[in-house]
C-alpha cells in the first residue's frame, strides 16, 4: 500500500529496504502510529532512516508523495500573529534595516504583503523569486526573515503541534558530505593497521594455549598465532604550494590522522608532480632535499607509497622534460611516477578534488594513468578504499 | 501495553514517543543517535522507569567484544580448580560467566537492556550481535545448551557515530536521531530538573547558552548536560543574572565557562573573540 513511497524512497538515495517496509506495515498494524499523519511521519521515519544524514531526503520524498494529505481535524486557516512578527522583527532588525524597510513603504505594508504572499503560498517552495521559501530572494528573505526569523514552522511549533514537520526540512544540515575531522580519518586508516597483524603463525598465543589446556583436562596444547605486525609502513609524498594551497585544512588533518595511527611514518615534500628531488621542510627547503633516488634506497618496496595532491597542473608538467615550472628537469615526471610506481609496489594517490571533476583536467587523467587507476578522493570513502587496496 | 511518554524529569517530542513505541510493540532495538550530551543514555533510564521494566546496562568499550555480552568460559580457574582438585572441576557449566544480554534474556519479567555507545567497540562488533538480537537467543558451545529469552527485551542502543553501522545490522532497529533541542525544548528540559530556578536567570543563561552554540568554530559545542552542569553551578554561586546580561568587553567569556566549554582551543577562541570585542568598544 505504500510502495510507491518506499520506490520514490530509494529513488531518492534512502536504502531503505524490504524488511523495514514490513516493520513499518507490521507497527501500523499494531497501532503504534494511530491516526495521525504526524504519527506515521515519525513511524515511518524511525523504522526507514537509519541514518540521520539521510533524514533530510526522507522530508523531501515525505512531501512530495503525500503531498495533500492533511490532518483529518482540518488545519486551521493560517493566521500570522501579526503582534509576534513585529516584536521579533524589532528584536532583530537593525535601525538601518528598518529604514530599508520603510523605503518599502513602512513595516505595516510589508507585513500585509507578507501576509498576502502567505495565503497564495501553495505548498514549498525553493528558490524563487516571489514566494517565501527558503534560499529565495524575495524581500522577505532579504531581511533576515527567513528562514530564522518568520518561519511559518517555527509558530507551530510553539504549540507543540507539528504539523508539516517534513516541510520544515530541519535536518537538512546534517545531509551533506560527511565532514572530515582527523579522529573520521583515523578509524578509516584504522583499516590499514588491522590488515597488517597477518602472516605465518609464529607467536605463542597464551590466552588461547590456557583455553586448550584448561579444556584437554590439564595437559599442555600449544596454539600459535601469526605475528603481529602493526607496525605498517607508510611513505606519504604530498604536494605543496600552488593549487593545493585551497585543501591545506584537509591535508593538515590527514597528516595529523596518519601521524598518529602509524609507527612507521615518513613524509616527503614536492611540487605538483614528483621529480628527482623532494624536500622535508617547506621553509628550509634547500636545507632538507633529498634525491628521490636516495629514497627508493632508503625506503624498500615493503613501504606503502601514498600521494597526496590535487594532479593539477599543465600536461607538459608530467610528460615533457624539462616541463617542471621551478627547475629544469632532466627526466619527465612521467618516467619519475614509472619509476616509483615500479619500487613501490603498494601505492596510492589521495586527490583532494571532488571525483566527479577528475575527468575534467587532462593531468588528473594522465596521473590516473600513470597511477593505474589507483587514485582516491580525499574523502572517508576514498581513504577506506585506498586502506583496503594498501593492505591487499 | 504499556506506552511510554515523557516523565517528569525528561521531556520527549513526540517522534521521540512514536519510535520508543514502536520498538516495544515490534520488540525491536531502537539505535539512538544524536549530539554528544543530548540525553542518549538516559533516554534508556527514563524508558525503563516508564514501562516499569529494571534496567540492565552494558556500556561497550573499545576491548569490548560481542561475546563478553552472551557469556564468557572461565578457563583459567578452572584450570585451577583442576590442580586443586576441586570437585566442581567436573562440571564446566561452573565456569561459565554469565553477560549481560544473558542476564536480560533469563530475566523473569520483561527488561530494558541498554548496550551504550556501541560504535566505541571494533567495527565488527554489531555483526556478530544479529542473529542474537534478531532472535534473542544464542548457543553455549561448552554446555551444548541454547539459551534463548523468556521475554523479549527492550533494547536501546546509542551511538555517537564514530564509526559506521553495518547495513544488516541497521535494517533490523528502529532508529532515532535526537536533535538539538530548540529555546523553548531546552527551557521545559531545565525547569524538569531544576524547578526552582529563577526565570531571570535562566532567561540570561540560555541567552548566553545559544549565543555560544551559534559560534561554528567551536570544537565541542556545549550541549544539554553541559547546560545543565552549568546552571546548577550558577545556583550554587548564587550568580546574579546581570553578571551573564553584561555583553560589554571585559565579560565576554561567561562566568564559569568550565562547565560549557571543555577544550583549551574553544577557551582560547572565547578569549581572543573576547579580545576582539574589547577592542572594538575601545
Amino acid at each position: 500500500m505504500f510502495a510507491p513511497f518506499i520506490l520514490a524512497l530509494r529513488a531518492a538515495g534512502v536504502p531503505a529496504s524490504i524488511t523495514e517496509y514490513l516493520a513499518l506495515l507490521r507497527a501500523m498494524k499494531e497501532g503504534v502510529a494511530g491516526f495521525s499523519v504526524d504519527d506515521f511521519y515519525h513511524l515511518s521515519r524511525a523504522a526507514l532512516v537509519k541514518d540521520e544524514r539521510h533524514l533530510d531526503r526522507f522530508d523531501r520524498v515525505f512531501g512530495e508523495i503525500f503531498k495533500g494529505l492533511e490532518s483529518p481535524t482540518g488545519e486551521a486557516p493560517r493566521e500570522l500573529p501579526a503582534e509576534w512578527l513585529r516584536k521579533i522583527a524589532e528584536k532583530t532588525l537593525t535601525p538601518e534595516e528598518m529604514a530599508q524597510i520603510e523605503a518599502l513603504g513602512g513595516f505595516d505594508a510589508l507585513m500585509e504583503a507578507l501576509k498576502k504572499r502567505l495565503e497564495e503560498q501553495k505548498g514549498r517552495h525553493q528558490g524563487g523569486s516571489k514566494w517565501i521559501g527558503t534560499a529565495g530572494t524575495s524581500p522577505f528573505g532579504a531581511y533576515g526573515y527567513n528562514p530564522e526569523g518568520v518561519r511559518i514552522g517555527q509558530e507551530e511549533s510553539r504549540h507543540r503541534r507539528a504539523t508539516k514537520v517534513w516541510d520544515q526540512r530541519t535536518f537538512r544540515d546534517l545531509d551533506e558530505d560527511e565532514a572530515l575531522s582527523s579522529r573520521n580519518m583515523k578509524v578509516a586508516l584504522r583499516r590499514l593497521r588491522r590488515f597488517a597483524r597477518t602472516g605465518a603463525a609464529t607467536e605463542l598465543d597464551i590466552p588461547g594455549t590456557i583455553g586448550a589446556t584448561a579444556r584437554n583436562g590439564g595437559s599442555l596444547d600449544l596454539h600459535m598465532v601469526p605475528e603481529r605486525h602493526n607496525a605498517v609502513k607508510v611513505l606519504l609524498l604530498m604536494d605543496i604550494g600552488g593549487s593545493m594551497d585551497d585543501h591545506i585544512r584537509i591535508c593538515q588533518e590527514l597528516f595529523t590522522a596518519a601521524r598518529s595511527e602509524f609507527k612507521h611514518l615518513e613524509f616527503w615534500y614536492f611540487h605538483n608532480c614528483p621529480y628527482e628531488r623532494v624536500w622535508r621542510t617547506n621553509r628550509r627547503r634547500s636545507e632538507t632535499e633529498r634525491p628521490m633516488m636516495e629514497l627508493m634506497r632508503t625506503y624498500g618496496p615493503d613501504w606503502r607509497l601514498v600521494f597526496v595532491g590535487d594532479a593539477t597542473m599543465g600536461p607538459y608538467e608530467i610528460i615533457q622534460p624539462g616541463g617542471s615550472v621551478e627547475h629544469w628537469n632532466e627526466e619527465s615526471g612521467e618516467v619519475w611516477m614509472n619509476r616509483l610506481t615500479r619500487h613501490f609496489r603498494k601505492a596510492a594517490w589521495l586527490n583532494p578534488i571532488d571525483k566527479d571533476h577528475w575527468r575534467y583536467t587532462q593531468s588528473i587523467s594522465i596521473m590516473q594513468r600513470l597511477m593505474e587507476n589507483r587514485m582516491h578522493p580525499l574523502t572517508l570513502a576514498g581513504l577506506e578504499s585506498m586502506a583496503r587496496e594498501l593492505a591487499r | 501495553m504499556a506506552q511510554f511518554k515523557g516523565t517528569d524529569t525528561y521531556v520527549a517530542s513526540r517522534e521521540l514517543e512514536v519510535a520508543v513505541n514502536a520498538a516495544v510493540a515490534l520488540q525491536r532495538p531502537l539505535l539512538v543517535k544524536g549530539e554528544p550530551g543530548t540525553g542518549k543514555t538516559v533516554l534508556a533510564h527514563e524508558i525503563a522507569a516508564a514501562l516499569g521494566y529494571p534496567l540492565i546496562e552494558w556500556h561497550v568499550k573499545s576491548t569490548t567484544k560481542a561475546q563478553q555480552g552472551l557469556y564468557e568460559y572461565d578457563a583459567v580457574s578452572r584450570l585451577r580448580d583442576g590442580q586443586l582438585g576441586d570437585p566442581r572441576v567436573h562440571d564446566i557449566a561452573n565456569y561459565i560467566v554469565r553477560g549481560k544480554l544473558w542476564d536480560a534474556f533469563e530475566a523473569d519479567a520483561p527488561v530494558v537492556l541498554l548496550i551504550d555507545e556501541i560504535d566505541k567497540a571494533d567495527i565488527e562488533f554489531p555483526n556478530d550481535l544479529l542473529l542474537e538480537l534478531d532472535r534473542m537467543q544464542f548457543f553455549v558451545y561448552e554446555t551444548r545448551k541454547t539459551i534463548a529469552a523468556k521475554h523479549r527485551p527492550v533494547v536501546i542502543i546509542t551511538s555517537n557515530n564514530e564509526k559506521e553501522l553495518p547495513d544488516a545490522f541497521l535494517r533490523r532497529c528502529f532508529f532515532h536521531y535526537i536533535r538539538f533541542p530548540d529555546r523553548e525544548t531546552m527551557e521545559m528540559i531545565v525547569k524538569a530538573h531544576y524547578p526552582e530556578i529563577r526565570q531571570d536567570l535562566l532567561r540570561e543563561a540560555l541567552n548566553v547558552f545559544f549565543d555560544i552554540r551559534q559560534v561554528n568554530e567551536l570544537k565541542k559545542k556545549p550541549a544539554t548536560s553541559e547546560l545543565l552542569d552549568w546552571l546548577k553551578l550558577l545556583t550554587i554561586e548564587d550568580m546574579p543574572p546581570e553578571a551573564l546580561r553584561s555583553s560589554d568587553a571585559k565579560t565576554a567569556i561567561p562566568p564559569l565557562y568550565g562547565a560549557l566549554l571543555k577544550n583549551e582551543q574553544d577557551v582560547h577562541l572565547f578569549e581572543r573573540l573576547a579580545f576582539l570585542a574589547r577592542r572594538r568598544g575601545g
